[in-house]
């Protein structure tokens, strides 16, 4: 359920109505920023939402992003070293 | 200049002097050559040739709305009938085309859609040798529908059928997918999306008459309109009794297209296109023919996505760019923006 | 696509499937006996499918696809009450896309609007607001559809619509909740779920604690996930982790969007809008209790029900069952769905029967399309 994708704020169309622009991979759609907009909206321009049915439900957290992503670096790493690991203890034995 | 009315009117229809001036002063002034008459004659000596087949097809256009970037209802009236004869290996020759016009339709639109036409059928080599208007009241039709049959003829020997298809030959596609499906959706308004995208619409016949000649073993083709990548593949799966793989990872798309896709919930594979093709050859000859399409602009971004396997007969499979695999079925209806 | 792009890393991904086989192999999953995990929301069915990532994992994880697809879930009573707005004489009727094919009790809303109806499919509740402020005339009416992610969209629109004084929108509210029916599943004596995908957008509006009794009462371990093929796959690691570790939590793989206690403008305009109903119909489930919402008598100028007299508002509704449906026993896991009496009989992806089949990711619309190469093997 309940398709969702990341848009960065661009602009601030509508003040009263609490509207703005946000794009998507180069498109565009005017959505509400009620649920993002705890400060002045002009400090939304340039953050990043997770946009639902036309509205900027939650503002992405960009730290959290990069440890999600740091978290699987991380494992290919150590599976990457694993993989050494193991090749090389088969090329001992071969040797053997 | 007769015609002084702003708006089309039913007394245009009505088969007085108003249509005879709507008839002249749009439509037959404009076509090439002047002076055409309800029924073309046309010398039949390219059909003469020993072995060579007569192509006849035709093709009702609507869209909504009549203009979009990147084309218009004419447009797509000339190149999708020049693109339904060239994708049988037909060289187009001849169009008709109808037209049914609402009551209320700008004059100055009916121009524009004549003279896109009359400049299209130029660069794709045809001429168009009739046509008819016929004039409905406010709601009979929305706006302007077109209705265009084209003829051509096949080359003596030359056989592109999807029957043809074999496991091992090579699918190739001209060009990125679904640029025009994403156009129509933004310019449609309801939607209120926006992009500087352009549909792709384009005659095909030039492009696969070089492809045709640098892969002469080239086994089948078809233009990827309603339906999209998705449903041409599968007609083909079908046909040929084979099955058909292809590879997400190597899938052209434009960013526009793919975040268009994202936000309504719609899969690219399943969008319109009015200027792209797929054509099977066997692999021995994709080089040829990718080199043959890369020559021309509606050919640049030509590339090879997938293959004729003997595997899974009738159906269309996708290696996903993660390594899974998914079917690529035909659609039950049409493609409707979801939530979730 | 920035957020998006890198959560579909092939290497990542690869080093994920490699990790969960080695975990699913320590606690002993095999295809006979595989562990059961349900992914509640039909957006991750959806990706499961896109990047086929059923057929990538271990053998020994079976997905179990929930009942997270609000349109799956839309019994046929209430698309049948939609029509009946729909072709009151003034009416706009306006829907997401995904509800226009889903069957009634005798047509969809497609069929109705080929009928005459004034039908129309937007992107978002603020476009049937705009419709309605550029028709004072006519009577524009929005199918409210959804879980908790949807719900703050049509309660800001019902509220921006009191605060211009509209008279002529109202909401036909089928907003529903997805602890509820979770609960429903855990109470099933059949049950043999051993873990959860949690919803990652809904999670965003609600938090995460509202899944706190599944941990705590049933022993069982969620995992909020995103919905990119990594976020999947790292959940699913992050639920074989507890099961091997045998623990039981509610954690958020999801945390660059869903924060712990949700978001406080939503459940504010939630709360404000909204109340619980008694109960509410699932198409394949029954009546749940408390799993529904409705709007608010200070609200009600904005209800369809009580503006057109129709459907709880009447407070005579009868609860058809299809006969014969299975899906209460697919989701629960007890059945396959080539096992329900009227798998490919009564119900298929042209003529759905059961919430399973209505929507093309539906567990039973892609074991429909599997179909034949699934049966050979097995």
């Amino acid at each position: 359920m309940c398709l969702g994708i990341p848009g960065q704020i661009v602009a601030i169309t509508d003040e009263g109505r609490l509207l703005a622009m946000a794009e998507v991979s180069g498109v565009r759609r005017e959505v509400n920023v009620a649920c993002v907009a705890e400060g002045a909206l002009e400090a939304l321009v340039g953050q990043w939402a997770l946009i639902h049915v036309g509205f900027a439900m939650s503002l992405i957290d960009e730290d959290e992003a990069a440890k999600t992503l740091e978290a699987l670096r991380d494992l290919g790493e150590a599976q990457e070293t694993l993989e050494q690991m193991a090749a090389g203890a088969a090329a001992l034995e071969e040797r053997a | 200049m007769a015609l002084r009315d702003e708006r089309v009117t039913l007394a245009h229809g009505g088969g007085g002097k108003a249509m005879r001036d709507l008839i002249e002063e749009v439509f037959t002034s404009v076509f090439q050559p002047p002076g055409m008459e309800d029924q073309a004659r046309l010398s039949a000596e390219a059909l003469t040739e020993p072995g060579a087949k007569l192509a006849f097809t035709t093709d009702s256009f609507v869209v909504t709305p009549l203009e979009f970037p990147g084309g218009d209802i004419g447009k797509i009236a000339v190149c999708g009938t020049v693109n339904d004869l060239a994708v049988g290996g037909a060289r187009p020759l001849w169009l008709s085309a109808a037209f049914i016009i609402e009551e209320g339709t700008e004059i100055a639109l009916l121009r524009r859609i004549v003279a896109t036409m009359v400049r299209e059928a130029e660069a794709a080599g045809v001429r168009i040798v009739t046509g008819d208007t016929k004039v409905v009241g406010r709601g009979g039709c929305d706006g302007v529908f077109v209705t265009t049959a084209g003829v051509g003829v096949i080359p003596p020997g030359r056989v592109m059928a999807a029957e043809r298809v074999r496991p091992g030959d090579v699918a190739i596609v001209n060009g990125v997918l679904g640029d025009h499906g994403a156009t129509i959706l933004a310019a449609r308004g309801d939607l209120s999306i926006s992009s500087a995208i352009k549909s792709d619409c384009a005659s095909l016949g030039h492009l696969m008459e070089a492809v045709i000649a640098a892969a002469p073993q080239a086994r089948a083709a078809r233009d990827l309109t309603r339906g999209g990548l998705a449903s041409a593949l599968n007609e083909i799966a079908e046909a040929a009794g084979c099955g058909i793989e292809i590879s997400e990872a190597d899938l052209p798309l434009r960013a526009e297209v793919v975040g268009t896709c994202e936000i309504l919930g719609l899969d690219p594979l399943y969008l319109a296109n009015e200027g792209r093709v797929v054509v099977f050859v066997p692999p021995e000859e994709a080089q040829a023919a990718l080199t043959a399409m890369r020559a021309f602009a509606e050919g640049r971004n030509a590339v090879v996505i997938g293959q004729a396997v003997s595997a899974h007969a009738g159906q269309v499979r996708m290696k996903t760019a993660l390594g899974g695999a998914r079917i690529v079925d035909m659609l039950v209806g049409e493609q409707l923006p979801r939530i979730c | 696509m920035k957020f998006a792009s890198e959560f579909r890393d092939p290497k990542a991904a690869k080093a994920l499937l490699v990790e969960i086989a080695r975990v699913a192999d320590e606690i002993g999953a095999t295809r006979e006996k595989p562990v059961h995990i349900m992914e509640v929301c039909g957006g991750h069915t959806h990706s499961i499918f896109r990047y086929g990532l059923d057929k990538l994992v271990h053998e020994g994880i079976e997905f179990i696809h929930g009942p997270g697809c609000p349109v799956c879930v839309l019994p046929r009573s209430r698309v049948d009450e939609c029509i009946e707005i729909a072709e009151r004489p003034g009416v706009i009727f306006t829907t997401f896309g995904d509800a226009m094919r889903v069957p009634g009790s005798k047509r969809s809303l497609l069929q109705s609007k080929a009928d005459g109806a004034d039908i129309r499919m937007v992107y978002s509740p603020l476009d049937a607001l705009e419709l309605a402020r550029r028709n004072p005339e006519r009577e524009v009416v929005f199918f409210g559809l959804g879980f908790e992610t949807t719900t703050p969209s049509t309660a800001l629109a019902i509220q921006q619509a009191a605060r211009e004084g509209l008279t002529n929108f109202s909401i036909f509210c089928n907003h529903i909740t997805v602890p509820e029916p979770i609960k429903a599943l855990l109470d099933d004596p059949h049950m043999c779920l051993d873990g959860f995908i949690g919803p990652g957008h809904v999670s965003m509006v609600i938090g995460i604690h509202p899944y706190d009794f599944i941990a705590r009462d049933y022993g069982k371990p969620l995992v909020v996930a995103g919905f990119e093929p990594t976020d999947l796959l790292q959940s699913v690691l992050m639920v074989l982790s507890q099961i091997a570790q045998g623990r039981a939590e509610v954690e958020n793989q999801y945390a660059r969007v869903v924060p712990e206690h949700g978001n406080r403008v939503s459940l504010a305009a939630i709360a404000d809008v909204y109340e619980r109903r008694p109960s509410f119909e699932w198409r394949g489930l029954g009546e749940i209790d408390a799993s529904g919402l409705r709007i608010r008598p200070t609200y009600a100028a904005f209800d369809a029900e009580e503006k057109f007299g129709i459907g709880y508002a009447t407070g005579q509704r009868e609860v058809e069952e299809a006969e014969g449906c299975a899906c209460g026993a697919v989701m629960t896991g007890r059945v396959k769905p080539v096992q329900c009496p009227q798998f490919g009989k009564g119900c298929t992806p042209e003529m759905p029967l059961g919430a399973l089949m209505v929507s093309s990711e539906g567990a039973c619309a892609a074991y429909w399309q599997y179909g034949g190469a699934r049966a050979a093997a097995e």
